[in-house]
């Protein structure tokens, strides 16, 4: 069984987000970048699957700039066999990004595909969804367990006031939540393995798509800051305040 | 040396990782560790390293001949927990890329113009006419730079020529062959749990061998303290010194803004028996750099560095170009800046120190970038030449010294020899006019050399010598706290392991650093890493808050029982400093 999982670059999450002076957008000038990591939970996943007997060869794919590859090589050491990288200017839309990895599964059959439910930089929470509708596949998105059973993956979601659990057919696109497993480290031999695995790198022409933007960032702007609170003297007062400063009662 | 220092370290097996209670490295599991292979191994992706490195592998493939190289990183990333101010001088980037720019060295911003100012007082200045300033502190012709940036393009190109970088992995112990030689280093165990145990992620440390291991993890390397005491380093050496610097990163009004001016000064808010100087870079991108550095000879157990470089950015010197500008990152280490007095020997019997681990930093320029990067070069050009002769290793490579010796290096720090000692025994102003005298007049050839013996922890004298110090309150606009200081340094260390700050008697802070110095700990942790918490009654507690470390070794150096030790945490962990 080949599984397929997804792999985005994002800024590191130790990393305070900054805004460019001119509120053009986030600054990632010579900004630690990592791997997403509800990504890093769907290679493990995929990992444990293989390791387990139940998986035969796992495919990392990133869209993105060149720099992606690095997320890719560190997949890699965690256990993918090979890579495809997707090389677009930016980081194209969750859409397009959809669009690309569609084009991708269709040719590369894999019978699960494993993405993150989200990435921490733009937060969409809808690639893997897109995905599935566009390949018409079962999704699984929220995943808290996973088991491979009879031809079958049974998904665990984490739901509002509880767990859900699927039973969908194969193949199936899976979307990770944060309690599905706790990703290993990537040991130095491994690192010097991955460096010499397969790294495939195409373009969306190549792929016969043309990522379009369907939406125009105008303005970032950092979150006001938190002023400080005060100490009222009774409760009158705090009544008072509430009622007429914060205008709240 | 004492003897319960080398006692503290050495207990336990011959061959020991830092013997601590919740983080032993038992038989069993080393018998288990995995090793690799490697002609070279370099403990630290900095600019001595790196520039090993990369001479290494330029040697190789002008001789072509496979040479394997591998730099281990403690930092998250090469470039992650690089500081420094910086004023860069090109002399050692000339000569290991005559071609960096057309390489894209990011040095982009030239020194357009060099003031020197004497803080006098919160509100005064005096700016030293041009003449009166040290040549050495001249500035044409160097550049205003990230360091942290230079590195990281230093690592793309080493990795170009082939070397092998693994960020995210910390040296934690030295290996040695049978015979004492160095044999090479083995990476810390990831996965392991505050109380020792193993988390589901363990994964076991590696063992790298090396026909020669380079140690440049910078000032006050954790590695580089073992092997200056099991090879005697010091035997010869006059104790090091050092200094904390601090410094921060802003944007600021572009009315305000001028690319390339570089200052300089001393004085106000150090008092006393205080020595530092400050500094301010305009860089690009409206963007300064202002830093303190204060020298960790200090006596009054008060002081606190950090409390000092905020209030400092209050006066009109600085507040002018800071004034209306947003604070974008924050981060603090110390420095090695005893200079050729304090060299250790720099060579031993399977290995170097290169760079800041051995302290090859110009205290007179305030510069150690070419210094560390032209000391990773000579080293790299020892150990091909060696590597070349058919040497399997683990000799001492007395050649090193020669090459040293006959090198501009060697020139420049002997010239500023007397430069911090000459501050310290004659204060800033005596100092000063000496160092103008010795390097201006007589180019640091005077036959005369000034010794500085003092340990910096050593001059620590009782809290009750001094009243303590009020710190006026930061007002949040150009005065800060240090939390949401450290919050800027993007400072990590994963949760459940095992405290990376050593306490060799845990009843010091409390027991006698308490009564007797206010534990100042406190008050010298630019990061807020040790608390004391408690009253007279209920009893004191100190608290270590190892997350918030920013790697700068002053605990290290500074505590005046020496009863802490810095190890590195787990690799990945500390800062992620961005354009610093």
């Amino acid at each position: 069984m080949k599984i397929l999982v997804t792999v985005k670059r994002v800024i590191d999450y130790n990393v305070k987000v900054r805004v460019k002076p001119d509120h053009s957008d986030v600054d990632l000038a010579n900004v630690k970048m990592a791997m997403n990591p509800f990504c890093e939970i769907a290679v493990e996943e995929a990992v444990r699957l293989k390791e387990a007997g139940l998986a035969t060869e796992i495919l990392a794919v990133s869209v993105g700039p060149k720099a992606c590859q690095e997320q890719i090589r560190t997949a890699l050491a965690l256990g993918a066999d090979r890579g495809i990288h997707i090389e677009t200017e930016d980081f194209p839309e969750s859409l397009e990004v959809a669009r690309l990895l569609a084009k991708v599964v269709e040719a590369e059959r894999p019978e699960l595909i494993i993405t993150g439910k989200q990435s921490i930089d733009s937060d969409n929470n809808q690639t893997g969804q897109m995905l599935a509708a566009l390949l018409d596949l079962p999704q699984g998105t929220f995943a808290s367990a996973l088991k491979l059973a009879d031809g079958r993956v049974e998904v665990t979601r984490e739901i509002d006031g509880g767990l859900q659990t699927l039973s969908l057919s194969l193949p199936a696109v899976v979307t990770t939540d944060l309690r599905l497993n706790e990703p290993r480290y990537a040991s130095l031999p491994n690192i010097m393995k991955a460096k010499k695995k397969p790294l495939e790198v195409r373009t969306p022409a190549e792929l016969g798509v043309q990522p379009r933007a369907h939406t125009r960032l105008l303005k970032v702007e950092a979150p006001a800051e938190r002023k400080g609170g005060i100490k009222v003297a009774s409760i009158d007062e705090l009544v008072e305040k509430l009622k007429n400063e914060a205008k709240v009662i | 040396m004492p003897v319960g220092i080398l006692g503290g370290l050495r207990r336990g097996s011959a061959n020991p990782p830092y013997d601590y209670d919740n983080n032993k490295v038992f038989e069993e599991d080393r018998a288990m560790r995995e090793s690799m292979e490697f002609d070279v191994v370099i403990v630290g992706a900095g600019p001595a390293g790196l520039s090993a490195a990369c001479r290494l592998m330029q040697l190789a493939a002008e001789q072509e001949r496979a040479l394997e190289v591998c730099v281990v990183e403690k930092g998250s990333e090469v470039g992650a927990h690089i500081l420094s101010g910086a004023v860069i001088e090109p002399r050692a980037l000339d000569e290991l890329f005559p071609d960096w720019k057309e390489r894209g060295a990011p040095l982009n911003t030239p020194v357009s113009e060099d003031r020197l100012y004497l803080l006098k007082s919160a509100g005064q200045a005096i700016r030293l006419p041009d003449p009166l300033v040290p040549k050495t502190l001249h500035n044409q012709g160097n550049y205003v730079a990230s360091l942290g940036n230079l590195v990281r393009w230093l690592g793309e190109q080493a990795e170009q020529l082939g070397v092998q970088i693994f960020p995210g992995f910390a040296a934690a112990e030295v290996l040695y062959r049978e015979d004492g030689s160095v044999k090479g280093v083995a990476t810390g165990d990831m996965g392991v749990a505050a109380d020792g145990s193993r988390k589901d992620s363990f994964e076991p440390g590696i063992e790298l061998h090396a026909k020669y291991t380079l140690f440049a993890e910078g000032c006050r390397g954790h590695l580089g303290q073992q092997l200056r005491r099991r090879f005697e380093l010091e035997r010869n050496a006059d104790p090091q010194h050092y200094g904390l610097g601090i410094k921060e990163l802003w944007d600021i009004d572009s009315a305000r803004h001028q690319p390339g001016l570089v200052i300089h000064g001393s004085g106000w808010p150090l008092q006393g028996d205080a020595s530092g100087g400050f500094f301010l870079y305009h860089a690009e991108n409206n963007q300064v750099v202002v830093g303190l550095i204060v020298d960790l000879n200090y006596v009054n157990p008060w002081l606190s560095p950090f409390d000092e470089f905020q209030r400092m950015k209050h006066h009109p010197v600085l507040k002018h170009y800071l004034e209306g500008g947003k604070r974008v990152s924050y981060g603090a280490r110390a420095i090695a800046k005893g200079g050729f007095n304090a060299l250790p020997e720099m060579v031993f019997p399977g290995g170097l120190l290169i760079g800041c681990e051995a302290g090859t930093l110009n205290f007179a320029k305030i510069k150690g970038t070419h210094t560390a990067m032209k000391s990773g070069m000579l080293a790299a050009e020892t150990v091909f030449e060696a590597l070349v002769d058919g040497d399997e290793g683990g000799r001492a490579l007395e050649a090193f010294d020669e090459r040293f010796r006959a090198s501009w290096l060697y020139e420049e720090l002997y010239r500023s020899r007397n430069f911090g000692p000459a501050l310290h025994r004659f204060g800033a102003l005596g100092g000063g006019a000496f160092n103008f005298l010795e390097q201006s007049l007589f180019s640091g050839q005077l036959p005369i050399t000034l010794r500085d013996r003092d340990e910096d922890h050593a001059r620590l004298r009782p809290a009750a010598d001094f009243s303590s110090i009020a710190y006026p309150k930061p007002d949040g606009l150009l005065s800060f706290d240090k939390l949401s200081s450290v919050f800027l340094s993007n400072t990590n260390h994963a949760e459940n392991q095992p405290c990376h700050l050593v306490l060799k008697d845990a009843e010091v802070p409390v027991a006698s650093n308490l009564p007797c110095y206010a534990e100042p700990a406190q008050r010298y942790c630019p990061a807020g890493v040790y608390e004391v918490s408690g009253d007279e009654r209920e009893g004191w507690r100190f608290q270590v808050n190892a997350q918030n470390c920013l790697h700068c070794k002053t605990c290290d150096i500074k505590d005046p029982a020496q009863n802490i030790v810095w190890t590195t945490p787990e690799g990945g962990g500390g800062p992620n400093y961005p354009n610093m």
